[in-house]
């Protein structure tokens, strides 16, 4: 089974092989598969959706009929920021359109469109479930709550001087948040390193002490 | 009286509630074990039944009842909707980062009640710190005994598979979720069969919502009656409601229906920021019709009360808007995600939305035309006939019919608005 993945590194190997174990069938593990091809590929390539398809026994087109279906497997590069806010009802009421043309003004080539070399992409999204927190931004699926225009354009800033390698959620909540929707509880260690959700099983979260 | 259930334990213990040793030193994990070695599958099903618990994830189809539907045949399947999206709603993503355990409980108890080794937790791909406390709260448990191979001893085992969605709101709705499970595009099933016969894989599968299965060890420590006899009859227990908009105090509150709308905003949520006027609030997430001030503040918040004035309570997403709403623009922008996230298959919707969304901007931008009021309800009737409620539907899963009901909103409590707005054919771009 691994030859087929020959190319990609040991860690990413072991975590396709224990992904595929924990379905009963091979097919479920599409979407998995698809975030830690995203880790060897940068974002899903043709290349990336063909390797899935190899480990599960189907076409490259039927990975690609299924990854096309949902917006967070890029099928373009974007930056190594992915910086995305809400514009959806709870935090446009509270001025998230603001919060939105304040990165964009920022972020040449302003939403959806990173060139090689940009290292911070903009999107507007749908609800992040943070409603009780309006306006709500993600960076690189991170949240932060309670968001001002002012907030984050300093975001911006500090993402360009600092070139964090771990996102955390709450150092950024700290720097530029504001009203959270609930209490978080004590600080998370993890984060992430890519425009990926950062979660240990699919490789994509690393501790940051 | 008990008047919270699920928040208690993050309430008291903010630091750690998340952790193993914090949920076993607060009684955790006592439930399973009445569970495994007190009570039979069919006890559990029926203290369920007995609670009168009505599913938590919007369409408040009573659980128990759900769960009798299951077939017999096995392997069957436990799949936990941790999709949460409806814009609005954020109680799911407490209930899972701050109390993974409690879930984690309700999952381990329901699977053993309904004869089921495999059950899956589906959390939205904008969830990742959720996901990660599960997956911390999973890691313990198959460490300490609660999950993986003769749990407690009793000969029953379960495995818990967390999975990651990718961004789309329609894995919310149940059977698309199934597909997304399957590793297939989120699209809706036709129903029947439902899940309960031939679900994850074909095979018998139950879905349940975050909040719902959150309940589970308590109404098994306490009994189904207990839990009946918190609050109105056919809105039974406590209810998590996310509050969010122009309130001062928007936040997750528990609470138990049956206070009115006006004790709700006015004093669980604080008011109306800088002591504005209400304009009107949405009672249930973005699908659901708005309620006004003058008509429902006095309406009392239980399933049935909403549903009897022509609304939904939903998963629990109370949407404030104060008198300096331009409606018009926020109905625009609920539209415009509903467009945004059908999926395409049903020709009402995946049209039918596009066009709503249209129209709205039109307006919107100042290029309203006289006609546009019944131009827009005329688009809202092809997908949902007749503009009642609940709605009648011409497509295969209710995000079309979702979508309309910004659209009657303002049409009904802000017509004069919106012809105002036509007319002047000047208003701010949107």
């Amino acid at each position: 089974m691994t030859t087929v993945i020959a190319h990609w590194s040991h860690d990413n190997r072991k975590r396709a092989e224990s992904i595929l174990a924990s379905y009963p069938e091979r097919r479920s593990a599409i979407m998995p598969l698809l975030y830690v091809a995203s880790l060897e590929h940068d974002y899903v390539t043709s290349d990336a959706m063909r390797d899935v398809a190899a480990l599960i026994g189907i076409t490259p087109v039927q990975v690609q009929s299924v990854a096309s279906f949902y917006t967070m497997f890029k099928r373009s590069r974007v930056g190594d920021y992915l910086v995305s806010v809400c514009t959806s009802i709870s935090c446009y009421l509270v001025g998230a359109d603001d919060v939105l043309s304040a990165v964009e003004n920022l972020v040449e080539g302003g939403r959806d469109d990173a060139g090689e070399d940009a290292s911070i992409s903009v999107e507007h999204v749908e609800c992040l479930g943070a409603c009780g927190g309006a306006p709500a931004v993600q960076v690189n699926y991170e949240l932060i709550e309670g968001v001002t225009p002012e907030k984050a354009e300093a975001l911006i800033g500090w993402l360009r001087a600092t070139s964090p390698e771990v996102v955390l959620a709450d150092e950024m909540q700290q720097l530029f948040g504001g009203r959270r929707s609930f209490d978080w509880g004590p600080s998370e260690a993890e984060g992430a390193t890519r425009p990926l959700p950062a979660f240990g099983p699919y490789g994509s979260a690393r501790e940051c002490r | 009286m008990t008047d919270k259930i699920l928040t208690v334990r993050m309430d008291a213990y903010p630091s750690d509630s998340h952790k193993l040793h914090r949920y076993v030193g607060t009684g955790g994990y006592e439930a399973l074990r009445k569970a495994l070695t007190e009570m039979s599958r069919d006890e559990i099903v029926e203290e369920v039944k007995v609670s009168n618990m009505r599913g938590r994830g919007g369409a408040g189809f009573p659980t128990g009842v759900k769960w009798g539907f299951l077939a017999p045949s096995e392997p069957r399947y436990l799949v936990i909707n941790c999709d949460e999206s409806e814009p609005g709603t954020f109680n799911d993503r407490q209930l899972t980062e701050r109390d993974p355990h409690q879930l984690l409980e309700g999952i381990v108890i329901s699977s053993y009640a309904l004869g089921v080794n495999h059950a899956f937790v589906y959390i939205r791909g904008e969830y990742p710190k959720a996901a990660r406390r599960m997956q911390s709260a999973v890691e313990e448990a198959y460490e300490a005994g609660y999950l993986g191979e003769d749990i407690l001893g009793s000969g029953f085992s379960l495995d818990v598979t967390l999975h990651l969605g990718g961004g789309a709101y329609i894995c919310g709705e149940e059977t698309a979720l199934l597909n997304s499970l399957e590793g297939r595009r989120g699209e809706p099933r036709l129903k029947p069969p439902f899940p309960a016969i031939e679900g994850l894989y074909g095979k018998p599968t139950i879905v349940n919502n975050v909040e719902s299965i959150s309940n589970i060890p308590w109404i098994t420590v306490n009994g189904g009656a207990a839990y009946a006899a918190i609050g109105p009859e056919r809105s039974a227990g406590t209810k998590m409601l996310s509050i969010s908009g122009h309130v001062k105090e928007p936040g997750n509150y528990e609470i138990v229906m049956g206070m009115t709308w006006r004790e709700l905003i006015y004093e669980i949520g604080g008011g109306i920021r800088d002591d504005r006027a209400l304009k009107a609030w949405i009672p249930g997430g973005a699908s659901a019709p708005w309620f006004v001030p003058d008509e429902h503040l006095d309406t009392l918040v239980t399933i049935e009360d909403v549903a009897a004035n022509g609304s939904m309570i939903g998963a629990g997403a109370v949407v404030v808007m104060d008198e300096t709403t331009n409606v018009v623009a926020a109905a625009h922008r609920i539209v415009r995600f509903f467009a945004h996230e059908s999926c395409g298959q049903c020709t009402p919707c995946r049209e039918g939305t596009f066009w709503l969304e249209a129209v709205l901007k039109r307006i919107l931008n100042g290029g309203g035309r006289p006609e546009d009021i019944d131009l827009l309800l005329s688009i809202s009737d092809n997908i949902s006939p007749g503009l009642v409620w609940p709605p009648a539907m011409t497509t295969i899963c209710p995000l079309g019919p979702s979508a309309v009901s910004p659209v009657t909103s303002i049409t009904r409590w802000f017509r004069p608005e919106i012809e105002a707005m036509i007319s002047m054919r000047e208003v701010a771009v949107v």
